[in-house]
Order: C-alpha cells, then structure tokens, then sequence
C-alpha cells in the first residue's frame, strides 16, 4: 500500500486542473485515492497542452502521408526524406501563456523547447523561424511585449547558434490579454540515423542528461491548459528560465553520444519534464518505468518527489540507453561539463513506478496516463458566414498611392527589420535568402541542395470563414515557397484557439482543420508535426483562431531561386492567376476604410496548384528570377514590396476592365503572383501561360526611382521606403 | 598554412571560420578549450566567434582565462598570428593580448546586419589582398561590439596606426550612421603592437560566397595564406 500522507480534497483536485469527472475517472481506473505525487502526475499527463484531450479526435483527419514522409505527428518533430541520405527535421511548438507573463524568458525557453524537440531525434538544428501576433499597437502592454519576446527569441537562438531566417509578426486587438508567440525549428540529420522515443528492451538503464532539477516551472503545462484573468501575472513563479548556453552543451553531447550507438531511445524533458518524458517512453515503447528519484541531479536541497515530477527545467533528456554503454555515454557528458544520472530502467509491468528516499510514491499504469489520455469530442457549432462584399460597394480612396504609403507603413505590412536585426540570420553562413522575403531559403550542408521554409496564417480570414481560412494558411504556406523556387514538402501546424469549452470556438478549430485537411491532400502537402494551444483567451475573450502553418520545401539547386526584389530596369511585371478584385475581408477594407467584415477571398485549390506549378517550373528553367506571392495588400503591395526591395521602381500601366482601380490595385485574390522577367522572354511566357490555360497579364515595366500606378499617380521608391521601414523602430522609441 | 580553430564549449561560428579557411587554402585542425597546447607546426590560431562560456558574465571574461589561452599568448609572444572573430575579439580583450574593452551595443540590443567595413592599412598579413582605403562588405552579430577604451590606447591604437577596420558606408566614409554599436572612433578591429594579433568585431567568414551575398570577407583569409607562401 502506498503512503498517502496529503488529503486529496475537491479543491486540491480543482487547483490542477481536473473537472471531478476526470478525478473520478482516474481514482476508478487506479482503484484508490491517488498520492499527491500521483494526482501531479495525472495532472501533468490528462491537461490539455500534453493530452490534446480537446483536439485528438480532430487531428486524426489531417493527411500525414506522402512517399517522402519518414515520421508523422506522434514523435518529438516530423521528418522527410529529402534525398541524397538526408532527412529533414521540423516541427512548431507554442509557448504563448508563458510568453504574456515573462516575455522574456517565456520566448527564449520557447525556441529551446522546439530545438531540443529537432536535435533530441538526432538532426542539427540548421534554422529557426517563429510567428508572432501582440495586441493592438497603442495597448499599454505591447510595446514591452514585443520588445521582450523579440529579444527572448534572439537571445536563445543567437547564442544557441542556429540561424533565425523567417517569421510573421502582426497585431491584433483580440490578442491583447494573449500573445502569441510560435517557435519553428529546421534540423537536418542521415536517414538511418534518426532516433525516436519509443524505449525498446525490459531492464535497460534509463539516463538523465543535461541541467540539474530545480523548482522553476511547476505545472507549467496546466497553466498553458487554463484560460487567463487578471490575476495571471501572478503565475510568473511558473515560468521557466532559459539557459542557451546548456542546451548548446547538450546539443553536442547528444549527438556525440548518439554516434556512439549507446542510443536506444531519447525524449526531451519539455512541458511537464521527468513525468511526461517518462511515460511517453514507456508507453509507446509499451513498457513500463521506474525511477528512482534518489539520483535526479537537483538544483535545490529538499525537493519533494511532487516538485522532481512536474519540475520544468529546461534543458533536460530522458534518454534509454544499451545496457553496458553508460560509461562511455558518462565519459561525454563529463567532456561537455552536463549532468548525468541512471534514474531507472525499463520494466515488463506497464506500470509507472517512482520512489523516493525508498519509498514508493506513485505506481500507476503507464499506459492510461500517456497514449490512452480522456478524449472529448466537444460541441462544436459552425460559424455565422460573413456576406460577399461587391468591389463596386466599397469606397474608393481619395488616391491609390496615399492607401498604398498607408498600407507599407501600417503595423502589419510595415518592414520587420527593427524585428529581425536583432535575429542572428546569418550564422552556418549557409542563408541564402534573408528574412523579408516570401520564403527564406538555406543551402543544405555545401548544396546543391537547398530548403525553402515560411510560417503563415490569416487569422482575420479563419475568424470570417474558418474553413476557407485553414484552407488559405496552408495555400500561402505553399504559395511562398513555390514563390522561391522550392517544391512544397510538408508542413507543421501550430493551433492557436480559445477555450475548446466553448462550442464557437470548436466550431472554429473543428472547421479550420476541415480546410487544412482539404488545402493539405490538394496541394500534396501533409501534416508532419504540430501542436495544439487552446484556451487562448481572457476574460472570456477569445484570439482570433490562428492555425499557424510552418511549410518545408526542396530546392534541388539552391543557385536556382527568384527573389523578391526587382533586379533589372526595363523587365516586364507580369501577374499570373487573374483578377476578382476581392475586397472582403482585405486589408485595404480594414486599414483605409476601418471595416473588418466580409467574406475572405475563396481558395481554388486546383487553380492554386496549376499557377503554383507553373511559375516554379519557369523559375527552375531559369527563365524567372523574380516572383513575389500576392497576399495581404494585393497586387499594388506585392509590386511596392518588389521596388523597395530592389530599389528600381515601376510603371503599372495595365488598367481593370470590370472592376474599380482600387479593387484591383488592392484585392487579395488567392493563387496568385507578381513575376518581373526580361521583356524578350515575355511574349514566350505569357504564351506558354496561355497554352496551358493559365492567366497571365501584363501589369506594366520596372525601372526609374518611382512606383507610377495608373492615372499618373506617382511616389518615389525612397519615399515608400521610408514610410516602410520607419513605423516600427519609431513606434518602439515610443514616436510612432 | 596550419591554422588551428580554439573551440569552446560556446563557440558556434567554428564552423564557418573553417569553411572560409579551407577555400582560402589552409589547413585547419580544431583545438579543444581544455588542451594545453597547439598542434605542432600551427602557423595561425583563431578564435572563432560565439558564446565562449555562455557569456552570462562579461564577454570572454571566462575564456580569457581558459587553459589553452596560455598556449595562445605564447604563440603569439613568439611573433605567431592570431585572429580574434567577434567573442573571439572580445576573448583577445580579455585574455591580455589586446587593449580595450567590447561594450555592450549603444542601442543595447543585438544587431545582426550587412555592414561596410574601410580597411585601414593594407601591409598586414591580414589585409594584403585589399586595397588601403577600400569599403569591403562584411557583416555583423553581435550584442557587445561597442569598442572602449581609456584616451591613451585610443591615442597609441591611432598614433601607431593598429586600427585595422572602422564601421563605414559603401564609398569607405567614416560616418556616424555607419557606426551602429557605438565604437570609439568607428573601430571595427584593432592589431596588437607587433601586427600579428587582430581582433574584429565583423565575420568575414560569412561573406565568402555570392550565393551568400557576397566574397568580400575572401580576401583577408586569402591574404593569411599568402603571407604564408611567400614567408615559407
């Protein structure tokens, strides 16, 4: 009989987090009261963030195969095949609750989270991207926000040593009590040398590597499971601190030590640390655990069993390891100056066992708390549909070009580059595109390889028609990497939504994974990794859903690519994938005429494939190197983000014959891009364009100083430039 | 040419400072922080850029204290050469071999960015393959770059012509707006009294390929292997 020395009451029960009827599931299913190490520990295990109680039955739906997918959902990160003995590891991970308490802090163990997630499978981490949304720009709280969030993420990542190539970063009002803040990380590894969690082998050694355990972060993963109020700055104690430093060293150890073949199976101590590594190990291994928690390195004297279960302390692994190996496995993480312990071993009694001080303090069955968690399938309502807007019954601005400087210089589509510079994007000297891009693209070892890599979501888009919206995030996912030259992979979602309690908000998840699922199987582009964040509100308020999709792609010669940037004067701009003029839902209908409202523009997948399609087969032909995807701002912001890239500007001579001039200039028509090609190749492109049904149109020429759109309506490139890069820094210095 | 590469615990551009060295012509073995020695026959050390010791306390404060540091400052009492890259910089501050201090950014943030650089002098082992005077395109990551020191190093650094780099635009003009961290009289990098230490804020390293965005950073790996040829 196990020692129960605490009273578990209905508040105790309350305070982590378990509604009474998954208390009275647990006790029944383990036959007694449970310990208060155990009541942590199912506490750590059934919340929503390690559980995907909420979202499990949904994400069954998503399409997860392709020949080129090595590992789906399920493990640390995705992997695919991408030739040449190489697989490629990615995955996006949230740390959204975090990152509003301790922007800081809360940023930086974000990205440590989801590099150990990369490098715990055996890949080096070649690049980082994130997506970010803060609260509207005058909310008292978002200026520190970005700022902290900013610098978390760079200085992990700087220091870790991993390149940041790409992002998003937007404001919003409804994200005002709940920031979001998602982390993306690329690694590259052999294909027969990938690890994964699953421990093989009754009676081997189980290791714990890394930093000691200390008490930071103590139902982190329940806090990331419960909505916010205004007392939530008081759960700053429950934020982890980051240490890049550690986690270079143990980046080194372990891929030092898995050449070594000690290796059976690995798992990073992430949200809900020893117990969630712990059972995951065992469980899908279909093995049972027991630790003894006597040889934990521990940070603090005194720590309960309680406090070592649910500790979160970065920087830590659970590694099973060949019994016989654990000198030599020793030997290098002494070299590398990091802890190491046999903890436990593996046992054939699929029970979760833990003692401390000789003492049993939880002995619960493993398989139950780890892959056979509660599942819910929540009421879930669709959403009220939005009206199509006619282009005809929206204003028309008083000029074309004072929308356009309005749009550059706006908090959304404004130059990231305050942002970005305090990203390393440089190091490995392998960043072959930048941030600022469509896409960035990273030369894969010395080539010719190369990988394309974007994050992207609309979330005012999903908010009007969820199902449209989930469809357009991976669209424009796929969209920026073909943009580059690249060939669409995979992807990693990262869910953000509210409460799952709530059926509209289910409605919204439920419906934005219909879309994901439908743009996915279309566009031949499977889901390999994600995670879900739920709860993401205050006071009742929920996010926008935002189903941020991190897309993968292959360049098989990375010399090969287009830019956004205009390169020459005198080539000819050329649209392809025609004109609606759609303005619902746009940000020409939000950020000059102050309505949110709309239908969003719908998404053709098959049109979307055969322009996608098209125009990377005129870049891999070398007959393209320029191409801009048309999003956020339409046609007149993709062609102004092209001349203030390549400081040439252009002459946009081609006028709408069915539609208003600002319908046109700004509509946000999915499938669509900007390409500028020498004036000699053109007539064969749009020819070929023709021939194969495509719409192709001749929008005008590059050259001069100056962005001309019709009606002689003129700006200087140095003027737009200046509207574009100056919002940011001048908001951040308090000016703007 | 033998280079050897001291590789911290926290160095994280050993990799690129390699790639570059091995274009240029080089041989390059990497030296763990807890040898005692180099490798026989080691012509340059380098110290390549990163986060030496984690940096939670001054910027290669803990590095230039480092076992093989001793081996480094002998090699470099012998007349040897030795290039200091970023926290390589900041360790060759530290460590004794150069004056002055790498302070935090004046904005006090991290800046990662192209950034033009005007070559001081061109009749170094480090620069020979520039011109005196020419702008070369290069780029920046660091938080503690701003170059400090008392008047009198900045006097001597100036009087004795051991500024080997200042922040500058594309024409070589030494300009306010070009000098983002806020360094003493633009400088960039320094040499130690007898021109074999050089220590740089700048990475080089990164600009050696156009597919990168650039080759400036070629010429001064290329000009430490040719000072090797002609001396051997």
């Amino acid at each position: 009989m196990i020692r129960n020395d605490v009273a578990i009451t209905p508040e105790l029960v309350k305070e982590h987090g378990l509604k009474p009827d998954e208390y009275e599931r647990f006790v029944q299913l383990i036959g007694r009261t449970p310990t208060i190490t155990e009541l942590g520990i199912v506490s750590a295990m059934w919340n929503e963030h390690c559980s995907y109680k909420s979202s499990r039955l949904h994400l069954r739906g998503l399409p997860t195969k392709a020949p080129w997918v090595i590992q789906g959902p399920g493990e640390n990160a995705g992997v695919i095949d991408i030739g040449d003995g190489l697989a490629c590891i990615f995955k996006m991970e949230s740390h959204n609750h975090p990152s509003f308490i301790e922007p800081y802090q809360g940023a930086t163990t974000g990205v440590g989270g989801i590099l150990r997630d990369v490098f715990t499978m055996g890949a080096r981490p070649i690049a980082a991207l994130n997506f970010l949304r803060f609260g509207e720009p005058n909310h008292p709280k978002t200026p520190h926000l970005v700022s902290g969030v900013v610098a978390g993420i760079g200085g992990y990542g700087n220091s870790f040593g991993v390149p940041t190539v790409g992002g998003s970063v937007g404001f919003h009002p409804r994200y005002n009590g709940n920031i979001l803040v998602n982390a993306m990380a690329v690694g590259l590894a052999r294909t027969d040398e990938i690890f994964y969690a699953a421990a093989t082998g009754v009676g081997n050694p189980i290791v714990y590597l890394g930093s000691k355990t200390g008490r930071d972060g103590i139902h982190g993963a329940t806090m990331a499971s419960a909505e916010f109020d205004d007392a939530s700055e008081e759960k700053r104690p429950t934020v982890q601190v980051g240490d890049p430093f550690a986690e270079k060293l143990l980046l080194e150890a372990c891929l030092e030590l898995m050449k070594s073949g000690a290796v059976i199976a690995i798992q990073d101590m992430g949200a809900a640390g020893l117990t969630c590594s712990a059972v995951e190990m065992g469980a899908k291994g279909d093995l049972g655990v027991e630790l003894d928690l006597d040889k934990v390195p521990c940070r603090e004297e005194g720590m309960t069993a309680y406090e070592m279960m649910l500790s979160e302390s970065q920087e830590r692994m659970l590694m099973v390891l060949k019994p016989g190996m654990e000198k030599e496995a020793e030997a290098i993480f002494v070299k590398w100056g990091l802890d190491f312990a046999v903890i436990g071993k593996t046992t054939d009694t699929l029970r979760f066992v833990v003692k401390h001080h000789g003492e049993v303090m939880a002995d619960l069955p493993i398989k139950e708390l780890g892959d056979e968690a509660p599942i819910y399938d929540r009421p879930h309502i669709s959403n009220t549909y939005q009206p199509v807007i006619a282009p005809e019954s929206v204003k028309p601005p008083v000029s074309e070009i004072e929308a356009l400087v309005k749009l550059v210089g706006s908090p959304d589509q404004c130059s990231k580059r305050w942002v970005w510079e305090q990203y390393d994007h440089l190091i490995l000297g392998n960043t072959v595109q930048m941030p600022g891009g469509d896409a960035a693209v990273v030369r894969v070892e010395d080539g010719p390889k190369g990988l394309a890599m974007t994050t992207d979501v609309t979330p005012r888009y999903c908010e009007a028609d969820p199902v449209e919206g989930g469809k357009q995030a991976v669209a424009e996912a796929w969209r920026n990497i073909t943009a580059v030259g690249g060939l669409p992979l995979a992807i990693t979602d990262n869910l953000n939504f509210g409460s799952p309690e709530r059926p509209e908000v289910m409605g919204q998840f439920v419906g934005c994974l219909k879309g994901i699922s439908e743009a996915c199987l279309a566009l031949d582009f499977p889901v390999v990794s994600g995670n879900v964040s739920l709860y993401n509100e205050t006071n009742g308020q929920g996010i926008l859903p935002t189903p941020a999709i991190g897309g993968v792609g292959l360049l098989d010669d990375v010399t090969v690519n287009a830019s956004v940037a205009f390169k020459r004067d005198e080539d000819a701009i050329i649209l392809i994938g025609g004109m609606r003029g759609w303005l619902g839902q746009s940000i020409y209908l939000r950020d000059v005429c102050g309505r949110e409202e709309g239908a969003p523009p719908p998404v053709d997948l098959a049109h979307e494939k055969r322009n996608g399609d098209f125009v990377r087969q005129l870049i891999r032909s070398g007959q393209v190197d320029t191409v801009h995807d048309c999003a956020d701002g339409g046609l007149a912001l993709a062609v102004a983000e092209m001349a203030m890239a390549g400081d040439i500007g252009a002459v946009i001579t081609a006028v709408p014959e069915n539609m208003p001039l600002h319908a046109f200039l700004f509509g946000e028509d999915q499938g669509r891009y900007v390409m500028a090609v020498d004036t000699d190749a053109a007539a064969d492109i749009l020819y070929e364009a023709s021939a194969v049904g495509i719409s192709a149109v001749m929008l005008g020429v590059t050259g001069g100083a100056s962005l001309i759109l019709p009606g002689e309506q003129t700006i200087s490139v140095a003027d737009l430039k200046a509207a574009h890069e100056s919002w940011l820094p001048d908001y951040m210095a308090g000016k703007a | 040419m033998n280079s050897a590469v001291i590789v911290f615990p926290g160095s994280n551009r050993e990799g690129d400072v390699v790639r570059a060295l091995k274009q240029a012509g080089s041989q390059v073995q990497k030296v763990w922080h807890a040898e005692t020695e180099l490798p026989a026959g080691t012509d340059l050390v380098v110290l390549p850029g990163g986060f030496s010791y984690g940096d939670y306390l001054r910027c290669g404060a803990i590095a230039g204290r480092a076992t093989v540091m001793d081996a480094v400052r002998a090699h470099a009492a012998r007349g040897g050469l030795v290039l200091g890259i970023c926290n390589g910089f900041q360790i060759l501050c530290e460590s004794g071999l150069l004056p002055g201090i790498l302070m935090r950014n004046a904005n006090l943030k991290f800046i990662c960015h192209r950034q033009f650089l005007r070559v001081e002098r061109n009749d170094t082992a480090f620069t020979r393959a520039y011109k005196q005077g020419q702008a070369i395109d290069v780029c920046v990551a660091h938080g503690e770059g701003n170059y400090t020191a008392d008047e009198e190093t900045l006097r001597r650094l100036e009087g004795e012509g051991l500024v080997a780099f200042r922040y500058s635009n594309g024409h070589g003009h030494v300009t306010a707006d070009a000098n983002r961290n806020g360094s003493m009289n633009s400088i960039a990098g320094i040499y130690s009294d007898k021109l074999n230490v050089l220590g740089m804020m700048p990475h080089p390293e990164n600009l050696i390929e156009d597919l990168v965005g650039g080759t400036d950073g070629r010429g001064l790996f290329e000009s430490l292997v040719t000072s090797f040829a002609k001396a051997a």
